[in-house]
């Protein structure tokens, strides 16, 4: 080896994951049956050729502006700021998102792709709907016909999405399967996909599933974390000192520190659903409560009994019910690059509520995840320290669960 | 290093120029002793190779009839462990008909690929099949399987491209599984010109013997594939059965079995 390159500092880059076979470490990977194989395939070539093509970019690029109405502000939240006492907290606006979510951002990067690759239908599952609601967008946006898997549990506590979702002119199918929530949903997904594989694209909500899509789903979310850079930049000429964002399956975290995996300035705090408490089995915290393991065409943290069997997650919020997580946080998690916390259900209420009254923004209860950790944060920290939270979604999909829990009768 | 009871079992087929019946079955499907009383009768009743379904909690490329029994042996307390239980007590009164499992990774995963080789090794256990272990993530279960002779057994779809099938049979053992539709299990109904034109494309190609399953349900179908497949493989028709007998029990283990010898009759 010459002299200079040994002098070169190897600190691997974070950025640089998966490798070409789609892992994340040791985690990801293909793990799908062998008929869906020669699609993966294609599809991870086609995400190739596109990301390399400028038409595609300019189109993708267009839409996130005129139609997803990006960029999102970074607001900083002035009132929760005084009241806890600490960092300086800014909230990235993701829930002024057409559609009301991140989920856009993914849906009109993977409808591009399936349009590029000549397919004609589109399913997707759900959880909270919002993914469902974004992915029936751009359905009707293309002129696609498009079926929606939800567990039917999911279908009870988030009614007003799956209204939007028909309205879109989305098939809502009910899944009654397993405990009828997301995992089910995409089970009944991927029975759909392989069924119909030559004509259909499905587009996958989060972070996970097989290679390619750990990747792609993250680099179209990752749109936030460099709008974030920019934005801070303007406002405070430098960058964050910490973010925070909620996970379920994990793309608008991703989303959100992607830009910054290689800043060791920067600190990042995934926060994950601990239901009724990790000490409890009701909970969704894969990272914290589970274990290597590989369902839905990949490689990570699962809840899962001794027997590899999964186990049901349980959260107040439907988008965080989830029994697994992206690889790449597992990889995140395993790497110690990310700090992975929980809120209960019971801290998410309490976050929410101090949005709505503080802020006068009715949060999702995902980001109210996000908004318990930082409650407990931020006032450990200093004031000159600035702390971005990901609101990634609005609430009013989850006001009937919130009466609900209050008590209230609408 | 391959297996040689399903190699035996593959050459006597051949000999006797007779299509091979693959049966399945779920572990566990509907209770250890029931599953047990199924497990030890096949053989007389005209299953030349059994396979046995490690239920998982996501079944991901199975419909209804294989999910549904997955559950019932699963509420019955069934794991991977009991699986091989059910292999072990098979092997005291059966030394020629193979037995291959056919499952999900997890499960394996998690009781630990090496340890399972072992145990699966010593239990008796012929072949492997893992749904979503695919050629590109397969060599981790593959390699440890191999090294006491269990063959990991690949599957080939309609999707499978003439390239794809290289990489596929490159490391193939025991025999090829040609998934005879785009689908779950148990769904629909194979085409029977499109699958003899596709086996017969598939055996010019490949030097293992082929069986052919999914959508395959009646004596009539398998008297279709006469001549065009080394094997045939049975499974959600056979698990309807135990299923139409829930509320009857005592029955199950009676009509399951003949329902295996009136498949048995299409052989010919």
């Amino acid at each position: 080896m010459p002299e200079t390159a040994r002098k070169i500092d190897h600190q691997p880059s974070f950025r640089a994951m998966p490798d070409t076979q789609g892992h994340f470490g040791m985690f990801g990977g293909r793990f799908v049956a062998e008929t869906l194989m020669p699609l993966i395939l294609a599809v991870e070539d086609a995400y190739h050729t596109a990301r390399r093509d400028p038409d595609f970019q300019k189109e993708f690029d267009s839409l996130m502006t005129d139609y997803v109405g990006r960029p999102s502000p970074l607001y900083f939240a002035k009132r929760l700021t005084d009241k806890l006492g600490g960092a300086k907290i800014y909230f990235k606006r993701d829930e002024l998102n057409h559609t009301g979510a991140h989920k856009i951002n993914n849906c009109i990067g993977q409808i591009l792709l399936a349009r590029r690759m000549g397919k004609t239908r589109i399913i997707a599952e759900t959880g909270a709907g919002q993914h469902g609601v974004a992915t029936a967008t751009v359905a009707a946006l293309f002129n696609m016909p498009c079926i929606i898997y939800m567990g039917a549990h999911d279908i009870e506590r988030q009614k007003p999405n799956v209204f939007r979702m028909k309205l879109l002119g989305a098939e809502v199918r009910p899944v009654t399967s397993g405990s009828q929530s997301l995992k089910d949903a995409m089970n009944e997904a991927l029975r759909d996909w392989v069924t119909n594989v030559h004509d259909t694209f499905y587009i996958i909500g989060t972070v996970a599933g097989p290679h390619p899509y750990p990747m792609l789903v993250r680099d179209f979310q990752s749109i936030i974390g460099r709008e974030v850079r920019q934005q801070m930049h303007d406002k405070e000429g430098r960058l964050p000192d910490h973010l925070v964002a909620c996970i379920g399956g994990g793309s608008n975290a991703m989303g959100l520190f992607y830009e910054f995996l290689d800043e060791p300035s920067v600190a990042l705090h995934g926060v994950e659903a601990a239901g009724e408490g990790l000490h409890t089995s009701k909970h969704a915290a894969s990272l914290q409560g589970g274990k290597p393991g590989v369902l839905h065409g990949n490689r990570t943290y699962l809840l899962q009994d001794d027997d590899g069997q999964i186990t049901e997650a349980h959260s107040i919020s439907a988008g965080l019910d989830y029994p697994g997580i992206g690889p790449e946080h597992a990889s995140l998690f395993d790497a110690r690059r990310v700090t992975y916390g929980t809120a209960t259900d019971a801290e998410a209420l309490e976050a929410f509520k101090l949005c709505c009254r503080t802020e006068g923004i009715i949060p999702a209860l995902e980001p109210a995840h996000a908004l318990a950790y930082v409650t407990q944060l931020a006032p450990a920290l200093s004031r000159d320290e600035l702390l971005v939270m990901n609101l990634c979604g609005r609430g009013d999909k989850d006001i009937f669960t919130v009466a609900h829990h209050l008590g209230v009768s609408l | 290093m391959s297996n040689p009871r399903i190699a035996a079992r593959f050459a006597a087929l051949k000999a006797a120029n007779r299509l091979g019946l693959v049966t399945f079955i779920t572990a566990g499907d509907p209770n250890y002793e029931t599953c047990q009383e199924i497990l030890l009768g096949l053989p007389a009743m005209g299953a030349d190779i059994i396979e046995l379904g490690m239920p998982f909690s996501d079944p991901m490329a199975d419909g209804p009839a294989i999910q549904a029994a997955s559950l019932r042996a699963l509420s019955s307390g069934m794991n991977v462990a009991r699986t091989l239980e059910l292999v072990a007590e098979l092997r005291t009164q059966n030394k020629t008909t193979p037995v291959v499992l056919m499952g999900y990774y997890n499960p394996i995963y998690r009781y630990g690929v090496q340890p399972f080789a072992r145990d699966a090794a010593a239990a008796g256990v012929d072949g492997v099949i893992v749904v979503d272990l695919p050629p590109e993530e397969d060599a981790e279960c593959r390699e440890p399987l191999a090294s006491v002779a269990i063959d990991f057994i690949r599957l080939v779809t309609p999707t499978t491209t003439p390239q794809r099938l290289q990489t596929i049979a490159a490391h193939a053992s025991g025999f090829l599984y040609y998934v005879t539709l785009t689908g779950v299990t148990g769904t629909q109904d194979m085409a029977v010109d499109d699958t003899r034109e596709a086996l017969q494309r598939l055996r010019s190609q490949v030097k293992l013997p082929v069986a052919a399953g999914f959508g395959i349900k009646s004596a009539q179908q398998i008297a279709a594939l006469q001549g065009a497949a080394d094997a045939v493989v049975v499974g959600s028709a056979i698990v309807r059965e135990i299923e139409k007998t829930l509320n009857t029990p005592k029955e199950t283990a009676n009509a399951t079995l003949q329902f295996v010898k009136h498949l048995a009759g299409g052989l010919v």
